[in-house]
């Protein structure tokens, strides 16, 4: 496809001697935000890591059209216990481009004040990240990505364990991203709010199972062979 | 004997000065490093690479090689032996450490009992000799502190971004196992600065105790890296003055005092002690009619 931001083209991925990802083929371009969908154990987390380069491919590439990729990852991967600002947490996401034995500088400074007011936590900006509901986390999680200006978001479950109202907040902040030009992938379980969110879901199942916008995903067939099972609940 | 006789009279003395400068600085370098190893939850491993030490030093005083060297080596060795065995599926680090350690610690203690008259350097491995320094030592002291300062400066940042969250570290490039070493490198020579001042054992308490007290008294990174070798540096030296004046133990007495600022802190500490939860947990009747 041309003028996409990531191509992954006959992906395979092996974890331990087990077949995760097979002939995996997808393209996403900037201003689509493409919903991962399927169940646990599908690969959904896998394919954002072997997009990342965190995991070797075993057949097929992975190309990422320039720039860096902002990478969101499930909540419990950071140490909210940790004594940083929420300042401090956003700044940690610009660490390689620290000089040695030099303080933050004048565009790191900036780039974490622009990813703090995209996200609305600027007011927060000086609060102990451990003192934070789960929402405020999130988008503190999503401005340490922004803070590279990077093309391609990458959010892994994003959604999971946020109340409606935060859900809806947060579903927003990527709508708003989209625009800007983002290319925005993020994993789900929750088909309702990516039903609504996405311009295109990726139903996945070890593979690819289907393609497209939501609204031309609607033949159970698909959903059946993605989950394996017979009713799909907040999906009509 | 006066207070002030307690307070300057031991600077008549050489080995007093030397102690107090070696205390202060094994205080500040532990304090510092410490605080990594506590934030991480990697206070096992410091015990590890304390054990481990102990048969780097024993093979260098037999053989008649620099101590510092020789557990430094050891401690290292153990080190990248935990990081690689830990990368097994089927075992998880604690195991892995519990292993090493308590076989480092065994290998000192036959090589030792291998050398004539060792049990009196053991005794001083083991529960440190803070009066007895050279003037050699401490130069060799200064110097790995300054070394290990410079270098634990130097990669702040890219440690904290490995503690904050590891596996966006890997994202952005990081290379988070050899950060993980190089913070094994850091607290192993940390260790070994130390042994001098309260011994193998004993060297634990510098290096978790001053930086647990420090994680009580604040939410912010920079006054903990503050707070921690003040702490162990503070404590440092009221040890040595309390061993002065009552003729008992340095190493001892520098670990008790630590361990009473630590206390203290528990129940003290302006917004996490005890006493302050105790009374954020209960409401005032104005804050339960606003919720």
């Amino acid at each position: 496809m041309t003028g996409a931001v990531v191509t992954v083209a006959g992906l395979a991925v092996d974890l331990g001697g087990r077949e995760v990802l097979h002939d995996v083929d997808l393209a996403v371009r900037a201003g689509e935000t493409v919903g991962l969908i399927g169940p646990n154990g599908a690969g959904k987390t896998t394919l954002l890591r072997a997009v990342l380069g965190l995991v070797p491919a075993a057949h097929g590439t992975v190309t990422v059209a320039g720039g860096e990729i902002g990478y969101v990852p499930q909540r419990h991967e950071f140490a909210w216990d940790f004594p940083t600002s929420v300042r401090g947490a956003v700044l940690s996401g610009r660490v390689h481009h620290r000089r040695w034995l030099r303080g933050a500088s004048t565009e790191d400074r900036a780039a974490v004040a622009a990813a703090l007011e995209r996200v609305d936590m600027t007011a927060l900006a000086d609060r102990p990240v451990g003192e934070l509901s789960g929402g405020q986390r999130q988008r503190v999680l999503v401005a340490r990505a922004l803070v590279v200006a990077p093309r391609l978001l990458l959010l892994d479950e994003p959604f999971t364990g946020l109340d409606v109202p935060t859900q809806d907040l947060l579903g927003e902040l990527l709508t708003r991203l989209r625009a800007e030009g983002h290319a925005v992938v993020v994993t789900t379980h929750d088909l309702a709010a990516a039903a609504e969110l996405c311009t295109r879901l990726c139903l996945l199942n070890r593979t690819v199972i289907a393609d497209g916008p939501p609204a031309d995903l609607e033949d159970p067939e698909i959903w059946l062979r993605a989950f394996g099972v017979t009713r799909v609940r907040g999906l009509r | 004997m006066t207070v002030l006789d307690v307070l300057l009279g031991p600077w008549e003395f050489d080995f007093w000065r030397r102690a107090l400068l070696v205390g202060l600085l094994s205080g500040v370098i532990c304090g510092l490093v410490g605080c990594h190893v506590v934030l991480r939850g990697m206070a096992f491993i410091g015990d590890a690479v304390a054990h481990s030490v102990f048969p780097g030093v024993a093979v260098a005083f037999v053989l008649g090689f620099d101590l510092v060297v020789g557990g430094a080596v050891a401690g290292l060795a153990t080190a990248v032996l935990v990081a690689v065995f830990a990368q097994h599926r089927r075992l998880r680090e604690d195991a892995v450490i519990g292993v090493f350690f308590a076989a480092a610690f065994g290998l000192g203690i036959v090589v030792l009992s291998a050398a004539p008259g060792y049990s009196g350097s053991l005794e001083s491995f083991l529960f440190g000799s803070i009066l007895g320094i050279s003037d050699a030592d401490v130069l060799g002291v200064a110097g790995l502190g300054a070394l290990i300062l410079l270098v634990a400066l130097a990669l702040h940042p890219r440690l904290v971004a490995v503690g904050l969250d590891r596996e966006t570290a890997r994202a952005i490039g990081l290379p988070v196992f050899g950060l993980d070493i190089a913070l094994y490198v850091l607290v192993t020579l940390a260790i070994v600065m130390s042994l001098q001042a309260v011994g193998n054992v004993l060297v634990l308490a510098l290096l978790i105790t001053p930086a647990a007290a420090a994680r009580l008294l604040t939410d912010r990174l920079e006054s903990m890296m503050l707070l921690a070798p003040a702490i162990g540096a503070g404590s440092a030296v009221v040890g040595l003055y309390l061993s002065y004046a009552f003729d008992l133990a340095a190493g001892g007495l520098i670990v008790l005092v630590v361990t009473a600022v630590f206390l203290t802190c528990w129940v003290a500490a302006p917004r996490h002690g005890l006493v302050a939860r105790r009374r954020t947990s209960r409401p005032s009747p104005k804050e339960g009619l606003h919720p």
